[in-house]
């Protein structure tokens, strides 16, 4: 075939308007391919809220649910412990809660709950995902311990109300999920409270 | 194949020869393939990686006929396999001896290619193809790891999946979205089988054929690390070449009975390797309540979470984790000197090479320990944070020392040595 007269301007212009056109075309269909990795209707639907009697807990003591696969502990703290969380201040590194992830805002006080008696908790470890021990008792991981939260995996310390202890592998305090006090006295998790 | 077999011929051969390019291709890479008559114990590992690559996808996919992918069968499908399946139990010894058999070959080809420095120039891309499949393997090992859902398989997923979470703003909807749950769920599982058993085996396969076409494009280096290729006879050949086919074909041959001896002898005596190559905790079907007492990677991750835990920075580890990997990446350019082989490179190389590897075996053993273990009156945090500088050290003091003239080497003969 012959090549006179052919405008070499207007081939490289078809090629990047094709170029573009396929571009565009591509990126358009790579959003179903990657979408499809997100959590499915059926996976966000296993998130219903979940209700617990707390009627029968003893302070110190700990119930465990899952709530969206995930692993909930819910502690009923003793009037000491929840005393002894002001202390905790200067060895904890987010004593106010001001990662505002970690909680929602009716959480961001200082004992970190709707109810001071009762904590709820994600029970994972905020740097790689362990589940730390519940250790309530003072001294029962070293002198100091006052009570409180620790991962075997790579050491991290928590206090009683989840917070972080300062110059350990774990960025922020322990997550607490929404939750409420239902009016017949149970808890809800995974809901927030109707008013807030 | 003989010299008459390039001429054309008649005959079933020639009839294909007219369609398509075998015996080219045989003779491109492997009847007239000229490498390096002084290959020593260091080659052998190549080819073994190669082996040890066609015994993973054949029982791996007899296993994949039945292995169920999903949160409630997993784990029994993989004991059935064990128990019930005829030579069960061998197919899935082989496939779990031979990840871990994949690593020490790669780690000792890889260890070869820094003594005799074939990552330098013009090896490079061989040297990046290699660094790739090296990442694909870790990839398809880390999710070949979860399919038998015990307790290992689903913490250690957790822990190296949290991983991408401390990552800055985009970190914990880039973690959902890996495991499509809000936790490690069966439906992380089932997305990994595919990864595992169909999208990584295709691109590692992909990837082994660049590496060998990039390889058999420049030629092989060798422990002289002289280049055979300025010497050659009138008919075009390298002086100090030999054909592939018979010589290390044959040489490969009884290497790979050698390496076959040990590989059965794991898989037939010790296919736990005492814990290190399938974990005691993931005997105990995962569960998401339950962390187990202490966590470790299989052992040839553990250099790699040592430096993670070295670092008391969520996201400053995973980024040290990093680099420690793509640091090698940039071997090529980090490395100026003109000497390759260790023969005849400085003192300093030299030893800066043997603290490098040490460094290496140091870390991987210290990923294994609980943090707060004690040796010689520190603790294993404090020894992996001082192998971690060394580690590190090994690529600073590289660039300083070629790059600014500190190296002094030894003449590098004009022909291969032996």
């Amino acid at each position: 075939m012959s090549q006179e007269g052919a405008s070499n301007s207007r081939r490289r212009f078809l090629t990047g308007a094709v170029g573009v056109v396929g571009g565009v075309g591509a990126a358009y269909v790579a959003v179903p391919f990657l979408a499809y990795w997100k959590p499915s209707a059926r996976t966000k639907a296993a998130g219903a809220p979940v209700e617990v009697d707390t009627s029968t807990l003893e302070p110190g003591q700990k119930i465990n649910l899952t709530w969206r696969g995930q692993p909930v502990w819910v502690i009923r703290r003793s009037e000491a412990a929840i005393e002894s969380l002001a202390a905790m201040d200067d060895t904890v590194s987010d004593p106010l809660s001001n990662v505002s992830s970690q909680q929602p805002a009716y959480a961001q006080n200082p004992h970190r709950s709707i109810d001071p008696e009762y904590l709820v908790l994600v029970p994972i470890c905020t740097h790689l995902g362990c589940i730390p021990s519940y250790m309530p008792q003072a001294g029962s991981l070293d002198a100091d311990w006052q009570g409180g939260f620790f991962c075997p995996c790579h050491g991290s310390k928590f206090d009683l109300a989840g917070r972080v202890y300062r110059g350990v592998p774990a960025p922020t305090n322990l997550q607490v999920p929404p939750h409420r006090m239902a009016s017949n006295g149970s808890l809800v998790i995974g809901e927030d409270p109707e008013a807030a | 194949m003989s010299e008459a077999t390039t001429k054309a011929q008649g005959g079933l051969l020639g009839w294909v020869d007219a369609r398509f390019p075998l015996t080219k291709m045989w003779n491109e890479h492997v009847g007239e393939y000229y490498a390096p008559k002084n290959f020593n114990f260091w080659y052998y590992f190549g080819a073994l990686s190669l082996f040890v690559l066609v015994n993973q996808l054949l029982t791996g996919i007899w296993l994949t006929m039945n292995y169920n992918p999903s949160a409630a069968g997993a784990f029994d499908s993989v004991e059935y396999i064990m128990r019930d399946v005829e030579w069960g139990w061998l197919i899935r010894y082989m496939h779990s001896t031979g990840a871990s058999a994949f690593f020490v070959v790669v780690y000792l080809h890889m260890f070869r290619a820094l003594l005799y420095g074939s990552y330098q120039k013009p090896r490079e891309l061989i040297w990046i193809f290699g660094m790739i499949i090296y990442l694909v393997l870790m990839a398809e090992a880390f999710m070949g790891y979860m399919l038998p859902w015990g307790q290992m398989s689903y913490w250690g997923a957790q822990v190296i999946i949290s991983l991408f979470g401390a990552i800055p703003i985009v970190g914990e909807q880039l973690a959902l979205w890996i495991r499509g749950d809000f936790n490690i769920s069966g439906v992380t599982l089932n997305r990994f089988f595919a990864l595992h058993v169909v999208a990584l085996p295709l691109a590692l396969v992909g990837l082994v054929v660049f590496h060998i076409l990039a390889l058999h494009e420049v030629g092989s280096n060798n422990p002289d690390g002289v280049n055979i290729k300025d010497h050659k006879t009138k008919d075009g050949k390298p002086k100090d070449g030999i054909p592939f086919h018979p010589y290390y074909t044959v040489k490969d041959t009884f290497g790979l009975g050698v390496f076959l001896i040990f590989f059965s002898a794991v898989v037939f005596f010790a296919p736990e390797m005492g814990g290190l190559f399938l974990e005691p905790p993931n005997f105990q079907p995962a569960n998401p309540l339950q962390t187990p007492e202490h966590i470790a990677p299989v052992w040839y991750f553990t250099a790699f979470y040592s430096i993670l835990r070295a670092i008391p920075d969520k996201f400053g580890g995973v980024l040290a984790m990093g680099s420690a990997i793509f640091l090698l990446f940039l071997l090529p350019w980090i490395d100026r000197g003109k000497v390759r082989s260790i023969r005849y490179r400085g003192l300093g190389h030299k030893v800066a090479l043997g603290l490098f590897a040490v460094a290496f075996v140091c870390l991987s053993y210290l990923g294994l320990k609980a943090p707060s273990n004690v040796y010689f009156g520190l603790t294993v945090t404090t020894w992996a944070q001082i192998w971690t500088m060394v580690y590190f050290g090994f690529f600073a003091f590289l660039f300083a020392y070629t790059a600014f003239g500190f190296e002094r080497t030894k003449p590098v003969p004009e022909r291969v040595t032996e």
